[in-house]
């Protein structure tokens, strides 16, 4: 078996067994996790375009909310009518919450596709600023809609995601991405990073990788999104700004582009900070923008781009030297 | 017809504020090529300073109210230059994407800076003019949509006069042309980028105290919006084009205030997006800007 289907498989196991002993584990602490893996799905599946693919997108947030929106709508209009009055078994329960997550998934990524195809005919700063004013027209249109709760939002959305539901998803997320980079049709993500004329001038359709890598990425997105909002139990438009999605680029340029080891660091250092640094939470914008411009004079790799592959296998045969 | 004039009107008082924004961005990427996100916090920390410099003089005065401009337009003129010379300046002729990221990083610095410094809440600003409503056949003119209209015409002829009749007004047009080539005829390009820096800083100023004028309540995220419909504008009319920028905002500004006043006003806020949508698609180069094919 491959490794990386092997790495997937433990991260589920490993999912329902912590998800087994929640009921053990503080609140609080719970909490925290799952925000984590929500991170985590957010940022790996951005890594994706802006890392892997070069094409810099600041809509991240507005696929999230059409995601959350659409599976926050199947759980609370058809899924009572699917579960019936007595609110259905756990199973059913979870397949519903199944359903609502991959067409929060799907609604994202036809948006994605919408949003792609016109804008990735552009580049860097363009690029950047029309899926920033998609994320916005999105939220715009969220607001007015008053069959989902217009500006003040979708409440009482089932409590459904769990710490399995959420490494699950972060644990498929990771697979995907890593698996689509390294695959043969994945190659061609980095060379339309690395030159786009030339990959063109090699016969790559270098339009069609960016709408791909646009669409994958923002199918997570949703997932991320459906499982935050049956999270917080509670969605408004405003939750999803600009500013959600600067915090997921962070997440990815701190990380370093194009590495997702870097970017899961990145993301669990970035949830977890600001809950230790509470104190602090005033400052907390200041300091990422700072984070942002010294990044980029210093260190515009990321912070934590190391080669992941030699590490591991420098460790490995210090374990062997160590044992013979 | 007079609901048309007067939204004309409001249109036209729109536009000329989006039209100093815009010019700071167009003028920048005709030098540097790449859009300066932290302009429209500029913008912002102009209305702050004239929120400062109007709160020590005495109000209601026309002279009292040009040394507010004059105060807020010098100050984000040293602002604008600093950051380039900070910032941007040793990222140059790096990977645009980190220009980019820089620029952003920049932005979101003014803005959460200014809400430590400024505080988050939203606060009046003062009166600085005179203010006096004219009705004209039932069209309503107020005194500050005319300052608004008439400081942005003289601060637009004087800056054609610079750009068109001066030493660096050339050199800049120069850089903008080939920034290698004027080096060789002996442009210093760092001081004309610098110079190009502080005048969009100082039309960006002038915007943001006119803005607080028109909608008296000033925060620290008030750029945020605005700098983005200018930017929009400036796309709108060509990138990199001067006169396109001017156009291209009182075009959004009429848009925008004619869809205020119809029945689709709360999708005012998405009109601006729209535009930019439709013009990267159909015309990228602008209304009146050129296209130029990308070589290797």
């Amino acid at each position: 078996m491959p490794k990386p289907l092997i790495a997937l498989i433990a991260a589920v196991l490993l999912a329902i067994g912590v998800s087994h002993f929640s009921d053990h584990i503080d609140p609080y602490y719970l909490d925290v996790i799952t925000g984590v893996g929500i991170n985590v799905i957010l940022a790996v599946s951005l890594n994706l375009v802006n890392g892997y693919t070069g094409q810099f997108s600041l809509g991240h947030a507005g696929f999230m909310s059409v995601g959350a929106y659409l599976s926050a709508a199947v759980t609370l209009f058809l899924g009572p009518k699917l579960l019936g009055d007595s609110g259905g078994s756990d199973l059913a329960q979870g397949l519903v919450f199944l359903g609502a997550l991959i067409a929060g998934g799907l609604g994202a990524a036809l948006a994605g596709l919408a949003v792609g195809i016109p804008s990735l005919r552009l580049k860097g700063d363009y690029l950047a600023l029309v899926t920033l004013g998609f994320g916005e027209i999105i939220r715009v249109v969220f607001q007015n809609v008053e069959s989902l709760g217009g500006a003040l939002g979708l409440n009482g959305i089932p409590n459904y995601t769990t710490v399995f539901w959420v490494y699950s998803f972060a644990a498929l997320t990771v697979f995907t991405v890593v698996c689509l980079v390294r695959s043969t049709y994945g190659r061609g993500f980095l060379a339309t990073r690395d030159d786009e004329i030339a990959s063109e001038s090699v016969g790559l359709n270098t339009t069609r990788y960016k709408i791909v890598a646009f669409v994958v990425g923002a199918f997570f997105a949703g997932v991320a999104g459906g499982l935050y909002g049956h999270f917080k139990l509670t969605i408004t438009p405003t939750g999803f700004d600009f500013t959600k999605s600067i915090e997921i680029v962070v997440m990815v340029i701190l990380g370093g582009m194009g590495n997702t080891p870097g970017v899961i660091l990145a993301a669990i250092l970035l949830t977890v900070l600001p809950e230790v640094l509470r104190a602090v939470d005033q400052y907390r914008m200041v300091l990422y923008s700072l984070l942002l411009i010294v990044l980029m004079l210093v260190r515009p790799k990321g912070l934590f781009n190391f080669d992941y592959a030699a590490i591991a296998s420098r460790l490995a045969r210090r374990l062997r030297r160590a044992r013979g | 017809m007079t609901e048309f004039l007067q939204q004309l009107l409001n249109g036209l008082s729109l536009g000329a504020i989006y039209a100093l924004i815009a010019l700071g961005y167009t003028m920048v990427y005709g030098v540097l090529r790449f859009i300066n996100f932290a302009h429209s916090d500029v913008f912002m920390v102009g209305a702050f300073i004239g929120f400062y410099v109007g709160e020590r003089l005495p109000s209601g005065t026309i002279t009292g109210g040009l040394v507010v401009l004059a105060a807020a337009m010098a100050g984000c003129a040293v602002l604008g230059i600093l950051i380039e010379r900070i910032v941007y300046r040793p990222l140059r002729g790096g990977p645009t994407l980190n220009v980019l990221i820089t620029a952003i990083g920049m932005s979101l610095f003014l803005e959460y800076t200014g809400q430590l410094v400024f505080g988050a809440t939203p606060r009046a600003f003062p009166s600085i003019f005179p203010a006096k409503v004219v009705e004209v056949h039932g069209l309503i003119i107020s005194m500050n949509q005319v300052i608004v209209i008439l400081v942005a015409a003289v601060l637009m002829v004087a800056l054609e006069f610079t750009v068109y009749r001066t030493k660096i007004g050339t050199a800049m047009r120069a850089v903008a042309l080939n920034p290698k080539a004027a080096q060789l005829v002996g442009i210093n390009v760092d001081i004309v980028i610098s110079f190009t820096f502080g005048l969009g800083s100082m039309l960006a100023a002038a915007g943001g105290v006119l803005y607080a004028l028109n909608y008296p309540s000033i925060d620290p995220l008030m750029g945020v919006v605005p700098g983005l419909k200018a930017f929009v504008a400036a796309v709108l009319g060509g990138i990199g084009n001067i006169p396109g920028a001017a156009l291209g905002a009182l075009i959004l500004g009429m848009v925008e205030t004619f869809v205020d006043g119809s029945r689709w006003s709360t999708y005012k806020d998405a009109i601006a997006f729209a535009i930019l949508i439709g013009i990267l698609l159909f015309r990228p180069a602008g209304l009146l800007g050129r296209f130029a094919a990308e070589k290797v």
